[in-house]
């Protein structure tokens, strides 16, 4: 009997095919929302830590209190040797001193007047002793002409400043900023490379230059704005708390504004906020997906089974009881909803791959955006998405089944059996 | 002996506040072998008597005894044994189902009867030679005829050797010539098996057909007369 079932539900596409290609679709959209909410929330943190926040990040006191305005009057002192005790202490953290800044970049001409000039925004880190801001910046990558910085005096600019500045490799070009102790600064750069982050807020404006060439320019010897620290794969709340809670039970003195503190990735930005309304929100979206996605499985169980209703009325009259009909409608549902979720899910993720791999790129959208995000769409795949499907492929299905079910074996055998002559 | 005995049947319908009656004082004894059939008007009541007898419907009042089982008595569970190793239905409009192969229709009650696979195919091949339509065999209900699709119907409900088949208006859909073929093939069932049919009826062809005739006017009995059959052979269709 089962073979024959299974027979008929394979026939009948209207039985099989159809409603499959509908669970296949819902549970392939909503596989693939998850996976971009979590690939956003993940996208979210990491360009934030690589350019901006670090997965820890270390300042004084007062620094904290302003960091928007890059006061690097308020920088910390003898950084090298803080950073020496912070790799003893945390050796499984990668540590890395930055001085952002910010001020007019000015360009040239042969005579040295002023050709172009543009407001910029300058990170400095170490460029030249190893390669671990470069390759966390994807540097090589980011290249779109020249070279990066192997000398001193070097620079790299974003590809767009360039344009705007109308600059090439070997250009020169002058910061303008204020020193750390106050005075003006005027430094000379050769321009090595043009880059192109991705990143719309920093594509605009930015140059990268190397540690020492900022301290030099900013009279800022031994010392850095701020130290950020990384785990050496994803973020880690649990740990970063700890490492926090421990560095400035140690380091941090109430009433030294100059003392320096840790803070984690999620106190800065506002990003825990935003990370925690992009739980709420995927749990919400997520919800209602699954919900509407329910009705029109549960629907399509409905329809499945009220075009049935001459089927099941011949299988009653003939001799199969309710229930041995009941039980093969949610074995049906339940087969359906399977094969539905598997096609799905594979879809699904499959797209969510490409997604994670390749992604796509919105930068034509973000021209204005100020938010440090990436251009680039991207989702990431965790474990919960290889089951998230289930929940409206077969829950829905199954639970479609039942209930018209229910309907249509509690109606009398005789009406059944009447309708059958319409 | 009696294999349908019903006594002071009585059925009822709600309908709003008040109660429709569709069958009143129905007192009735069906022999094995009859070739009955139920007549009257749409709404006499022919179907409602037809499902009390199929263990598809209770009555409302009274008794109905089927191949020794009192009907109001039965379990949903009982009743579909009952269908399924002793009654054959026949519908009106075929009622096959339509992604199977004529081989499957036929086999469905069988499957039912958890029967082997080797007996399974000797009885359907059987029922299909009887009714004539073995070379259809491998088709699909879409691509018969009406006729032959009530061929298949026939076979179906004949494929277990029931006791009783019921068969309502079973030639309603169906054209004169087709008809009276299928009615000559269920006379000649009749005769060949000893299986009893009862009919639910108003089509005049299929009275001619009738040994016994049981006429319901506004759910009683009015008239119950046996008569001589007059089939139509093939050369006079």
């Amino acid at each position: 009997m089962i073979k024959f079932l299974l027979k008929g539900l394979v026939r009948d596409r209207h039985r099989s095919l159809f409603p499959i290609l509908i669970i296949a679709g819902g549970v392939g959209l909503s596989v693939l929302l998850y996976c971009y909410i979590q690939g956003f929330g993940s996208d979210l943190i990491r360009t934030n830590a690589i350019y901006d926040t670090g997965h820890v990040k270390i300042m004084t006191q007062a620094y904290k209190k302003i960091a928007d305005q890059l006061p690097n009057d308020l920088a910390l002192a003898n950084s090298d040797q803080l950073v020496q005790e912070l790799q003893n202490k945390y050796p499984e953290m990668e540590w890395s001193q930055r001085i952002k800044l910010g001020g007019l970049l000015d360009i040239p001409d042969e005579k040295g007047e002023t050709k172009e000039q543009g407001p910029v925004q300058g990170i400095g880190m170490d460029l030249l002793n190893s390669n671990k801001n470069i390759n966390r910046f994807n540097l090589h990558k980011a290249l779109v002409e020249g070279n990066l910085p192997d000398k001193q005096g070097e620079i790299l600019i974003t590809k767009e400043f360039a344009n705007n500045l109308n600059v090439k490799p070997g250009h020169t070009a002058t910061l303008i900023s204020n020193a750390a102790d106050g005075s003006m600064a005027i430094y000379n750069f050769e321009i090595s490379g043009i880059i192109q982050f991705g990143v719309s807020f920093l594509d605009k404006n930015t140059i990268l230059v190397d540690i020492q060439d900022l301290r030099s320019a900013l009279n800022m010897y031994n010392s850095a704005g701020e130290i950020l620290g990384y785990f050496p794969g994803n973020f880690n709340a649990e740990k970063a708390n700890r490492i926090t809670a421990d560095f400035n039970q140690e380091y941090s003195e109430e009433g030294d504004e100059f003392s320096p503190v840790m803070v984690t990735l999620r106190d800065q930005n506002g990003l825990d906020q935003m990370l925690s309304m992009i739980n709420a929100e995927s749990f919400i979206i997520i919800g209602i997906f699954i919900f509407v996605m329910s009705l029109v499985l549960w629907n399509t169980g409905l329809m499945s089974g009220i075009r049935r209703y001459g089927e099941i009325g011949v299988r009653l009259a003939i001799g199969e009881s309710k229930t041995d009909v009941y039980v093969s409608l949610l074995w049906e549902g339940l087969l359906i909803g399977v094969a539905g979720t598997i096609v799905g899910n594979i879809l699904g993720l499959a797209f969510s791959y490409y997604l994670q791999e390749v992604g796509i790129d919105v930068s034509g959208m973000m021209q204005d955006s100020s938010a440090l995000m990436s251009t680039v769409l991207r989702a990431r795949i965790t474990t919960p998405a290889y089951f998230i499907g289930f929940i409206p492929g077969l829950l829905a299905t199954f639970l479609g089944n039942a209930i018209s079910g229910i309907g249509i074996v509690n109606r009398e055998t005789a009406q059944l059996f009447k309708e059958l002559e319409r | 002996m009696a294999i349908i005995e019903t006594v002071g049947i009585a059925k009822r319908y709600p309908m709003g506040k008040r109660k429709f009656t569709a069958l009143r004082d129905i007192d009735l004894k069906i022999e094995k072998g009859e070739f009955t059939g139920i007549v009257g008007p749409s709404g006499s009541g022919k179907t409602t008597l037809l499902n009390i007898i199929g263990a598809l419907d209770h009555p409302s009042e009274g008794s109905a005894t089927v191949l020794g089982k009192k009907v109001e008595s039965l379990s949903h569970k009982d009743a579909a044994r009952l269908r399924n190793q002793r009654l054959g239905f026949i519908f009106q409009t075929y009622n096959l189902l339509p992604v199977y192969t004529v081989y499957e229709n036929v086999e469905l009650p069988l499957l039912l009867l958890k029967m082997n696979k080797e007996k399974r195919r000797e009885l359907v091949e059987t029922a299909l030679k009887r009714v004539g339509i073995l070379d259809k065999i491998d088709s699909k209900p879409a691509q018969l005829s009406g006729g032959e699709r009530q061929r298949v119907s026939v076979a179906r409900a004949m494929v277990k050797e029931p006791d009783l088949v019921l068969a309502d208006e079973p030639t309603a859909n169906l054209d004169v010539a087709n008809s009276h073929n299928i009615l000559n093939m269920m006379l000649e069932l009749n005769r060949e098996l000893e299986t009893t049919f009862l009919f639910a009826t108003h089509d005049e062809k299929v009275m001619r057909y009738l040994r016994r005739q049981i006429t319901l006017t506004d759910g009683r009995i009015t008239e119950d007369i046996e008569k001589e059959p007059e089939p139509v052979s093939p050369e006079e269709v």
